[in-house]
């Protein structure tokens, strides 16, 4: 341990609670706030505390409302309630959220939560469904109708940098559906092999169908509250070393804008959040045991394994398809399955699987995980990070 | 037949405008490309907004280009992602680096040239299409190919 940080080990994550992973559209008749309130309940009762200790809530994504959620659940009031702004990098974020508003005394129980319901509008065409602007003016005239064209334009820089090749990107999705296969809750459970990757149809070059992630509803919430109450509670607490969430200017608007510099455009925009997160947590990504890498596309992991320091910049490839990632590797990574085969919830199942490992109750248990990395969205500003420990 | 990079599905496109982007779209309707400068240190910005983000002055020199680009990164779009773009696949959206503008960058496309030959580096030569809303936008194709592919949009 090195420096100070306020934060560092003052509050931690004492329940879980999660819908099951519905395939995209698959939770009709179950209604989005239906969804979020039955995600709250069960961490709340994960965690042996009553709904009436809500007194705050920190989240990322939308469709629902803090008022809603009060007058629905019957919690009776509210003296923090922050929402992380921005396009898909906040869900690992809020937890630093929250644990900013419990050490600062604003708020003693706070839910951090998120949730998916994607009836008509898709995610992946998300950027087709922007109303017109000034700005969207510059983009949206090139057939970019959603995340995966625009992430296929990084990954063909990063191959054409280092040498990045379609096999590095398999490794990350075969690692992804192996870690699912052993994972009750994962929504995909059929064996894919290098065969199938390769066979897959062609999305967006480099990205086929597997290099992307899946599309699900659901909800799951997170209850955080400060270190000294955690003692006292149902489960070993899971201390929140760091958490933080912004980014440097130059990925402001780099997804649509693509004027990041030479250096980070193949990147995952993630390098300053993560010096802030080893330095909040005063560790290094040398005492990282498991990552929860925010997979939406295969070449996004890439990226981030070298953003978080576990190997020089390029050679994230190589690193990913060395085995290194998988469950008995040096980093295993996306253990229940990721985005990519386990669930899509806005990065929400990362802080779960995060949660199981360190407690010691995972499907693809690691031994001995201690200290777990989790990652929220490459995307456009803020993106966001989270060092959990046991 | 060598495969060849089609024009993108516009049908969604709208162009709105204010009054730091319109020079651009007004540029662009007379076929020129012009991209903002910086009136006070000289700093090229795409898109053109209402302060230099390196000195925050906000006065502008519109400067218009020779056309030449440097392709920095694309893709090949095979799935159609929403009803109506099947006619389009495969199209090419891309990031070209404009090297007369200190190398500001355009979200783009490249179109009239055959795949196979697209790599990112390739000179690049500017042509002027129309989306569905009438708008005239800038797109690129080969530069050694140029000659071969000019038309009306």
């Amino acid at each position: 341990m090195s420096g100070f940080h306020p934060l560092r080990d003052r509050t931690a994550i004492v329940g879980i609670g999660a819908t099951p992973y519905y395939r995209r559209g698959q939770s009709a008749p179950r209604t989005m706030i239906e969804l979020v309130g039955a995600a709250i309940i069960a961490a709340i009762d994960d965690a042996g505390l009553r709904i009436a200790d809500i007194d705050g809530f920190a989240f990322y994504s939308g469709g629902f409302d803090t008022g809603l959620l009060m007058e629905t659940l019957g919690i009776p009031e509210v003296t923090f309630t922050a929402s992380i702004t921005g396009a898909g990098g906040g869900s690992a974020g809020a937890v630093g959220l929250a644990a900013s508003a419990i050490v600062s005394g604003a708020a003693r129980t706070v839910i951090c939560v998120g949730g998916l319901q994607q009836i008509g509008q898709r995610f992946g065409a998300i950027t087709a469904s922007y109303a017109a602007t000034p700005e969207t003016a510059f983009f949206a005239s090139a057939g970019l109708i959603g995340p995966g064209h625009l992430f296929a334009l990084l990954a063909s820089r990063h191959m054409h940098l280092y040498g990045t090749t379609r096999e590095h990107l398999a490794a990350v999705a075969l690692n992804a559906r192996a870690n699912a296969l052993a994972t009750p809750h994962a929504t995909m459970h059929r064996p894919l092999t290098r065969e199938d990757y390769f066979a897959a149809p062609m999305i967006a070059e480099p990205h086929c169908l597997f290099d992307f992630c899946l599309e699900n509803d659901g909800a799951i919430a997170a209850v955080v509250t400060s270190a000294e109450r955690a003692r006292d509670l149902r489960h070993r607490p899971i201390h929140v070393m760091a958490g933080t969430h912004g980014g440097a200017r130059e990925w402001g608007r780099s997804l649509y804008w693509m004027n990041m510099p030479d250096e980070t455009f193949a990147s995952s925009g993630n390098a300053a959040i993560a010096r802030r997160l080893y330095a909040m947590a005063g560790i290094g990504p040398e005492d990282i045991d498991i990552a929860q890498f925010y997979d939406h596309f295969t070449s996004q992991v890439i990226m981030q394994i070298e953003d978080y320091g576990f190997c020089a910049k390029g050679e994230g490839g190589p690193f990913a398809a060395s085995g290194a990632i998988a469950v008995d590797g040096t980093l295993p990574i996306n253990t229940d399955g990721g985005q990519l085969s386990g669930g899509y919830i806005w990065g929400m199942t990362h802080i779960r699987e995060a949660v199981e490992q360190l407690r010691g109750t995972a499907a693809n248990q690691v031994a001995g995980a201690e200290v777990a990395l989790v990652t929220g969205g490459p995307s456009t500003l803020p993106v966001s990070g989270l060092i959990l420990r046991r | 037949m060598p495969e060849i990079a089609l024009a993108p599905p516009t049908d969604l496109f709208r162009l709105e405008t204010d009054r730091w982007t319109a020079p651009f779209w007004e540029a662009a309707a007379q076929g020129r490309l012009a991209v903002p400068r910086c009136g006070a240190c000289g700093t090229f910005r795409l898109p053109p907004t209402p302060f230099c983000p390196a000195c925050r002055s906000q006065a502008l020199d519109w400067v218009t280009l020779s056309g030449r680009g440097t392709l920095y990164a694309f893709t090949v779009v095979r799935r159609a992602g929403l009803p109506g773009m099947e006619g389009h696949i495969p199209f090419v959206p891309a990031v070209v680096e404009l090297p007369d503008a200190d190398g500001a960058r355009l979200v783009t496309n490249i179109v009239d040239t055959p795949i196979a030959e697209i790599r990112i580096g390739m000179s690049l030569a500017l042509v002027w299409r129309r989306t569905a809303d009438g708008t005239q936008v800038p797109r690129f194709c080969a530069a050694d190919t140029h000659h071969l592919t000019e038309r009306e949009p």
